[in-house]
């Protein structure tokens, strides 16, 4: 298997772009790529783009063809494909990418991710996120996108005693974080006492708690050894995890931890030969705070049941034992869904080589992305490091 | 009305009377029924088998932001019940005010309305559950 390299970032920034359509926003995101890496149109071999649901939100299906098209490689007939993974749909792009590279069939190739969510009403656009679900088992009888993960934060507190304020707290830092990243959604702070006192949107999941419901798009170039010695500072992915899970909530032993989150990780640290007390930075998917703190449990950051404890004493802020969510995460930095977990990589990249700027961790070195699908119905999990 | 009928009525059994499976090889009971194990796949022997309906709350959440079609609901209780039988299942908890469900509660199924497809669509049946008697 050959070695992939991350040489190109760019992406929108999350939000209600109203003034931007679909295809605006992928383009935009897909020539800040290719103009960070310095790659000429021409040497782009493939192009592989996560997107959950056009189809529902803009009444688009077909859109990798659409997308190529749009951003001027229509002529130079690339194969271009869409893929879909729930609101990992951004993560399987990379997947697709690697693969693609790892196997020798392609030097070059642009992965992204984009999601138009403003095009439709809040309802339509939360109806659209509960069928990641179980349409006919789950959602039939009411069942939310924030309610299943409110089952699991219920569960949670049941048998580890994780507190409301704890979970209040992931939100505290990711706004935080997001307070100073240019291209988040939410760039501002929240206290403790605001997220706890804001409205229930399903107990014990507050608004404040909840990701943003962000338009939004990313890209990466990817790239061959070969072709990588050609760039400045190329980041490689070392390691890289998908797995998949059951995907209704009542058919799983447990709803405090994702086997789809286990087994992606341990996958990807297996390929990076990296330890999880090893990752200096990791951007994890925080759909709902309790999210985050099943992730860095699962991840192996922290012990299964102390993720509320650690978000507690500080361990998961810059400076602490692993910075979770420097960009903000899908709380603050914004849930495009197809966009989300290349926007991930984005942030990631930024951090090895330095570019983060009031949100720069220290030296770091070894980071990780976190993608989930639904409920944890599917999970990737890739490893970056700085080369040496 | 927007959607066709068969997809709702080819899961009446399911819904109106909580018919799940069973896989013979394992032993393991399923809801909603499967064809085929997780666990034994194609050594697995699949048969009907219908449950008691009657199970403890493993976990639960008050929705207040309800699912479109169930607006008039709100705020309404959505709980995953271990059954006796073995299977977690999702459903909604009535006839009690939502401060009353706790974890551990035991509860019993109803038969219940559980939304429509709009105005002039079909009406969507299936099952509820409710606090039950504390067994001794």
């Amino acid at each position: 298997m050959r070695r992939v390299y991350v040489v190109g970032v760019g992406m929108t920034k999350f939000g209600e772009l109203w003034e931007r359509s679909f295809r605006d926003l992928f383009v935009e995101a897909g020539i800040r790529a290719i103009e960070d890496a310095g790659v000429d149109g021409k040497e782009i071999e493939a192009l592989y783009i996560g997107n959950m649901s056009a189809g529902l939100l803009v009444k688009q299906e077909h859109v990798a063809s659409l997308i190529a098209d749009h951003s001027g490689l229509a002529s130079l007939h690339i194969p271009a494909t869409r893929v879909e993974g729930g609101d990992a749909s951004g993560a399987l792009a990379l997947v697709q990418g690697f693969s693609s590279i790892a196997s020798g069939m392609y030097d070059v190739v642009v992965v992204g991710g984009v999601e138009k969510m403003s095009d439709v009403m809040a309802e339509k656009a939360s109806e659209v996120l509960a069928t990641t679900l179980d349409q006919e088992w789950e959602a039939f009888f009411g069942m939310t996108y924030a309610s299943a993960y409110a089952l699991m934060a219920k569960r949670h507190m049941h048998e580890f005693g994780t507190t409301e304020e704890q979970m209040a707290l992931v939100s505290v830092k990711n706004h935080s974080n997001g307070s100073k990243n240019p291209m988040a959604h939410f760039r501002f702070e929240v206290s403790l006492e605001k997220v706890l006192s804001s409205p229930i949107v399903s107990y014990p999941i507050k608004l404040l708690e909840s990701h943003a419901v962000s338009d939004g798009a990313s890209a990466l170039v990817l790239c061959s050894e070969k072709k990588a010695k050609e760039f400045e500072s190329p980041v490689e992915i070392s390691g890289i995890g998908q797995a998949s899970d059951y995907i209704a909530l009542h058919d799983r032993d447990n709803i405090v931890s994702m086997a789809s989150t286990i087994e992606a990780s341990k996958r990807a640290y297996e390929m990076s030969g990296v330890k999880p007390e090893e990752v200096d930075v990791a951007e994890v998917h925080d759909c709902f705070t309790i999210s985050e703190i099943i992730a860095i449990e699962d991840l192996g950051f922290f012990k299964k049941g102390k993720g509320g404890q650690a978000t507690e004493d500080g361990d998961t802020e810059i400076g602490g034992k692993v910075a979770i969510n420097t960009s903000g995460g899908l709380k603050a930095r914004g849930h495009a869904p197809g966009a989300t977990g290349i926007a991930q990589v984005c942030e990631i990249v930024l951090q090895l080589r330095g570019e983060a700027e009031k949100r720069q961790v220290d030296n770091a070195e070894i980071g990780l992305t976190h993608n989930l699908g639904g409920s944890g119905g599917t999970c990737v999990v890739s490893i970056l490091r700085r080369r040496r | 009305m927007t959607e066709g009928v068969a997809r709702f009525w080819r899961e009446i059994p399911h819904r109106y009377r909580l018919l799940g499976s069973k896989c013979d090889s394992c032993g393991r009971v399923f809801f909603p029924p499967r064809v085929l194990c997780p666990e034994c796949r194609r050594k697995g022997n699949i048969s009907r088998v219908a449950l008691s309906g009657k199970g403890k709350i493993y976990s639960y959440t008050i929705v207040k932001d309800g699912a479109n079609g169930f607006e008039r609901q709100v705020p309404y209780v959505i709980a995953l019940i271990k059954l006796e039988e073995g299977p977690l299942v999702a459903g909604q908890i009535v006839d009690c005010s939502p401060d009353e469900v706790e974890v551990g509660k035991p509860v019993e199924l109803v038969f219940r309305r559980v939304s429509e497809d709009g105005e002039e669509g079909i009406i969507y049946y299936g099952y509820k559950f409710r606090l039950a008697e504390e067994e001794n």
